[in-house]
């Protein structure tokens, strides 16, 4: 807390450094989180966390429930704001801005950073309602044709299209589980955001709507960065390039995910990902 | 462990099947208990709703006479100036009446003791209802029609039933030879039990017969709308409030407390209250259905804010999430997802706290609405009355018209509830969203 004033004056960004050094095929450092510290009411759930998210990869934040995984992506745009006795300190960067800087909207902010959330949440609105009210709130659309083609383009990138174009009218909430989570994405994409963050996107799916989203994740990434929550580590495996594994509210490690799954640094990691508890 | 297992007696054995009867006997219990509670209630509300239609049924009805009355030029208007309307003002109206009324019974005009007793067959409404009648239309003074004039609260009790003819008739209200008039006019089809538009047009009246419940529905009307108008937007945008930004502390518990405690005050010491307050502070005049209002306002505040928070409280959160993580303000997510999804729920709260209001009299009796009001208030600051007043008042006079007409005016009154109440079912389920 003393070395707050510290943190603050850590030069933007530094794409490289120690631990976190990344591999050629990520792409440049997006979001940088520097002794990130939070906590609720007299509860500190998070501990001078430090990671790096790249862009044009799948970053998996791993660990067992209650470890803070979930607490610290949505320090990453800000939705923690939304608790009152939530506090957080430490520094967060989004391409080298300071996202708590007093001047920095998190209304704007969380348009940059989309989220995906655990449970399928759609408006009880129509299907096209769903995807068209992110755009229509920013004002990101000049007439109903362009907001057409914005509704579209995100159904079709979140797999949706084929599916659901022939009744756009009808209620989001009518669809089946592993549909109303692509139509959370299409409306979480719908904006255009620079980072997506998801929050353990398929616990409440069957394995063949998990499937699906995940070759969605490997095809958004292609343009986005992408965090991911995930209790499964099969999951982690298959979809992320890095992994970081958090526990007790401290990030233990940060590696590629290959690294992390079969040479660990850490004793407590090797011992989560082989099973033995968690 | 193995232990244990091993030693458990099984299913079947003597305990573990008198312990199952006993479980059985004892859900079958509860559930009689339950099928008893709710038949004690039903039976009362059935007795209720009885015994009331059974006293006020009869109030909708009023016995009326078919006379032909000649609306004679030398008594209404001796001078002929159809401009002075003073003269027809104060005409003597019951003189043709009474006229017309001795020639249908061949009453002799110069048997005092006979005229009386004619006399006494008519309302003393009588006069103002063929004066409302000519200066409606001053064209049908010198010609002769046939008008239904409203019959005395004793002739009408007699039609009803509700004085006996066989008792003696020294102790009766109406004469033998009254009886014997009705009895003439009845078979003539001359008098007969009419529908009583009278009970929904007219204001207060001494007369049971010419007294009715307009003043009161208007007066209603009038609180209704000033409670729809102030408790509504204050309630929900305190509860709005309260729910979306304020901050939880100390404070924000002290709010809660006090509004539920708020919504546990009597309703007397919200009347005190207004009477402190909007009567004597602010100086608005006695009697006035917006002061009525006013005071029912901080009546039903409480209710709306209790079920406004609690249906805001019953979005979920997973809508929330979902609009501020695509980047909604507070502001939108109140429009656009937390008001459309909690509306049932406010509206729901609001009908009921209106049907609370509409039934409350303890505080109008505080703020003087207990007034003989006769002509239709045609603003809120006029005194009027209200239909639960209006059956407070009923209900503490003398006259046997009057008992008819208080279990009328309940029915009228309840007839109001049920249908708000049913209302508010139908706009729940009609708006009712699912996600």
């Amino acid at each position: 807390m003393e070395d707050r004033p510290a943190t603050r004056v850590v030069a933007p960004a530094e794409p490289k450094e120690r631990g976190n050094s990344a591999p050629a095929a990520l792409g440049e450092l997006k979001m940088k989180a520097k002794d990130v510290n939070l906590w609720y009411g007299e509860k500190q759930a998070l501990f001078d966390v430090n990671l790096e998210i790249f862009d044009r990869s799948v970053t998996a934040l791993i660990g067992p429930s209650g470890c803070g995984k979930s607490t610290f992506l949505r320090c990453l745009n800000r939705m923690n704001d939304v608790i009152d006795i939530c506090r957080v300190e430490g520094d967060i960067r989004l391409d080298g801005e300071d996202i708590y800087a007093p001047q920095v909207d998190p209304v704007q902010l969380r348009a940059r950073v989309g989220m995906v959330f655990q449970k399928p949440n759609p408006f009880p609105k129509s299907i096209y309602e769903n995807v068209a009210y992110a755009p229509r709130l920013h004002g990101l659309c000049a007439n109903k044709t362009e907001l057409d083609e914005v509704v579209e383009t995100s159904l079709v990138k979140a797999g949706l299209w084929e599916e659901v174009k022939d009744r756009l009218d009808q209620p989001g909430t009518g669809l089946s589980g592993g549909q109303q989570q692509r139509l959370c994405i299409a409306r979480a994409i719908s904006v255009n955001p620079e980072v997506l963050l998801m929050d353990e996107p398929c616990s409440a799916l069957d394995p063949i709507a998990t499937a699906t989203i995940e070759t969605l994740i490997d095809e958004l990434k292609e343009n986005l960065c992408i965090a991911i929550v995930t209790h499964s580590m099969q999951q982690a495996a298959r979809v992320s390039q890095r992994t970081a594994f958090f526990h007790l509210g401290k990030l233990v490690e940060v590696d590629e995910t290959s690294t992390i799954f079969t040479n660990p640094a850490d004793q407590r990691t090797q011992d989560y990902v082989t099973g033995r508890f968690g | 462990m193995t232990d244990q297992t091993a030693s458990l007696a099984s299913f079947t054995s003597e305990i573990a099947t008198k312990k199952l009867r006993k479980r059985h006997r004892a859900e079958r219990r509860f559930q009689m208990y339950g099928i008893g509670a709710i038949l004690f209630a039903l039976a009362f509300l059935v007795f209720l709703f009885a015994s009331i239609f059974s006293q006020g049924w009869t109030a909708f009805l009023q016995t009326s006479i078919k006379l032909p009355i000649d609306f004679s030029q030398e008594v209404i208007n001796p001078s002929g100036n159809p401009d002075a309307e003073d003269e027809i003002f104060q005409a003597n109206y019951v003189k043709l009446a009474r006229e017309a009324l001795y020639k249908e019974l061949g009453v002799d005009p110069n048997d005092r003791k006979d005229r009386r007793a004619a006399n006494e067959l008519l309302s003393r409404g009588v006069d103002v209802q063929l004066r409302d009648m000519v200066l409606r239309d001053p064209s049908i003074i010198g010609s002769t029609e046939d008008v239904w004039l409203l019959a005395s609260d004793n002739a009408d009790a007699l039609m009803k039933g509700s004085i006996d003819r066989k008792t003696p008739s020294e102790r009766r209200q109406v004469s033998d030879e009254q009886i014997a008039w009705i009895d003439q006019m009845v078979d003539a089809g001359n008098m007969k039990k009419r529908f009583n538009t009278g009970l929904f047009v007219n204001g207060a009246s001494s007369n049971p017969e010419t007294a009715g419940l307009g003043v009161a529905l208007i007066g209603s009307f009038f609180m209704m709308l000033t409670v729809v108008l102030l408790a509504v937007p204050l309630g929900v945008c305190a509860a709005l409030y309260l729910e979306e930004y304020a901050p939880k502390g100390k404070i924000a518990d002290t709010i809660e407390v006090n509004i539920n405690n708020l919504a546990a005050v009597p309703s007397i010491v919200f009347g005190l209250l207004g009477l402190a307050v909007f009567i004597n502070f602010f100086g608005l005049p006695r009697s006035a259905s917006l002061v009525g209002g006013l005071v029912l306002t901080l009546m039903t505040l409480p209710t709306i804010i209790i079920t406004t928070r609690a249906a805001i409280r019953a979005v979920p959160p997973s809508i929330r999430e979902a609009a501020l993580g695509v980047g909604a303000s507070k502001m939108q997510l109140i429009g656009h997802h937390i008001l459309p999804l909690s509306l049932p729920g406010i509206l729901t709260g609001t009908i009921i706290g209106l049907v609370q209001a509409l039934g409350e009299t303890a505080p109008l009796l505080m703020i003087g609405m207990v007034a003989f009001v006769v002509d239709y208030p045609t603003t809120p600051l006029e005194p009027a009355t209200g239909l639960p007043v209006q059956i407070y008042m009923w209900a503490s006079s003398a006259e046997r018209g009057f008992v008819e007409r208080t279990a009328g005016a309940t029915i009228v009154l309840l007839a109001f509830l049920v249908v708000m109440n049913s209302l508010a079912v139908y706009l729940r389920n009609r708006f009712e969203r699912k996600w």
